[in-house]
């Protein structure tokens, strides 16, 4: 099956971007390199083509309590023009998928979802929904630009024309144009840096990028890969699904508490696993780690301590911004506190790590 | 692609250069692409002797790790001191300054088994 391509493909071409097949999409690895681009984002301003996420809009009377039921954050606290983070989980207690909620209209809601879970997350979606909730996939229409950085975001409202986008809070959204072009403007992201996400009709994806990158120009604003993307995710902590997070992983265990309404007056999917870690204390903690010794811990890396093996290794690299090999690993919970050190095993060697404060990395500017 | 004519080629894309019973081992400006932004090289130490196909150390890069393999038998006589400080000099210069080790070879009969220029640059045609 050859890979699907988004509305941008041509743009990246042109711009000798290394090309690498990600969730079914042709989508752009690095065009300048990583460090470059995850240094474009720290400290002026980068675009992220992130149009293979699957956007669902989900309609009905019922919607927000249907929501309520298959999602763990509480979609009753969430406003008109309000955007939620949270999970999907299984009544076994895994994660489903993490995914954002948009709250277009009291009967309204756009969930922006992980493009490898797009499939499984409609079905899952459809077998749950009640009569007269509509689900309608919207993804292959739907381009997404994240621009993200210190100086991303008093570009982008510069170039809003409805003005007073400065005022939009961190995780609200407004409909409105960009220099003329209708976007759903998203006060979001995924790097930590202050900035939007920007949703436009695949048509108009091509005419955006041009713009960002035309006005953009005296920020030296760069094109910015999936490379990036993810070293800039890691210094933040933010999960990766189907690294860090899957369908074995409770929200719990993944340090996903602050979503995960377990109080809200609903039997959501997932419920009864969440109050049974919650009051036992979940069997493993996704932490933070550093690596003490030289070297870098890579995804599947089994941590030890002593003779035993505790836990393994879901995300790890070396930190472009702190120049230290950082990681995200699940450990035995009642090693996972902050300080405690463990050892990690590559290719044979042990190297020494220890649970740190995370996120590893505090912005200049953050996106709050 | 840049194939120095004066070098010989492992499939690995390691490139060796060849001075009497010395050698200067590096990788090459396609394997430096491949891999992307070097992050951390290590290596082993100055006195190691070793045989052909044996693991001289890791190139790290953000996305990708690659082994390096001795493409001769011999000994390390020089680690580049460059490498610690600043390993995206591979990147940056992978022919000259971006050498990894400075090697005595022990059986120079291997020398005939690596790929010339020309061969190279055909295997990385493909």
């Amino acid at each position: 099956m050859s890979a699907k391509a988004t509305a941008l493909l041509p743009v990246h071409e042109e711009a000798g971007a290394k090309l690498v097949d990600f969730a079914g999409y042709r989508m752009p690895l690095q065009y300048k390199g990583i460090l470059h681009e995850h240094r474009a984002v720290r400290e002026s301003a980068g675009v992220f083509d992130v149009s293979h996420m699957g956007e669902f809009r989900v309609r009905g009377a019922e919607a927000r309590t249907f929501l309520n039921r298959v999602t763990v954050n509480n979609t009753r606290k969430l406003a008109i023009g309000q955007v939620q983070y949270s999970a999907m989980m299984t009544p076994e207690g895994g994660i489903v998928d993490d995914l954002l909620v948009y709250c277009e209209a009291e009967d309204e809601f756009l969930l922006v979802v992980n493009a490898s879970n797009r499939d499984k997350d409609m079905a899952w979606l459809r077998r749950h929904a009640p009569e007269g909730i509509t689900i309608e996939d919207e993804s292959d229409a739907t381009s997404l630009l994240a621009v993200q950085g210190p100086k991303a975001w008093p570009l982008v409202c510069s170039l809003c024309d409805e003005g007073g986008l400065e005022e939009l809070p961190y995780y609200w959204f407004r409909h409105g144009h960009l220099r003329g072009i209708p976007a759903l403007i998203s006060r979001t992201g995924y790097t930590g840096e202050r900035g939007f996400e920007l949703y436009v009709r695949n048509e108009h994806a091509v005419a955006l990028w041009k713009l960002l990158f035309e006005e953009g120009r005296t920020v030296d604003i760069q094109p910015v890969g999936l490379g990036a993307r993810d070293t800039l995710r890691l210094e933040m902590k933010f999960a990766l699904y189907g690294n860090d997070i899957d369908m074995e992983t409770s929200t719990i265990e993944a340090n996903l508490g602050w979503i995960t309404r377990h109080k809200k007056p609903v039997d959501f999917l997932g419920k009864e696993v969440v109050r049974k870690h919650l009051a036992e204390g979940p069997p493993r903690l996704l932490i933070g780690f550093e690596l003490l010794d030289k070297g870098i811990a890579r995804q599947g890396a089994t941590c030890h301590r002593g003779a035993e093996e505790i836990g393994r290794v879901t995300s790890g690299a070396m930190s472009p911004s702190l120049g230290k090999a950082i990681g995200m690993a699940y450990l035995r919970s009642d090693l996972a506190e902050e300080g405690s050190d463990f050892e990690v095993e590559i290719r044979g060697k042990r190297l020494r790590a220890r649970v740190v404060p995370t996120p590893f990395y505090e912005p200049e500017l953050p996106a709050r | 692609m840049r194939v120095p004519n004066n070098l010989l080629y492992t499939e690995d894309h390691e490139w060796i250069l060849v001075d009497g019973d010395e050698v200067t081992i590096g990788i090459t400006e396609y394997a430096q692409g491949e891999l992307g932004d070097i992050v951390m090289v290590e290596t082993q130490d100055v006195g190691l002797v070793f045989e052909k196909g044996d693991s001289l150390g890791t190139i790290e890069a953000v996305k990708a790790t690659a082994d390096v393999y001795a493409p001769v038998s011999g000994e390390i006589l020089e680690v580049n001191p460059a490498l610690d400080d600043d390993p995206q000099v591979i990147n940056n210069d992978p022919f000259e300054t971006g050498w990894i080790y400075r090697v005595k070879i022990s059986a120079p009969a291997e020398l005939d088994d690596l790929m010339s220029p020309d061969d190279y640059d055909e295997q990385i045609a493909d």
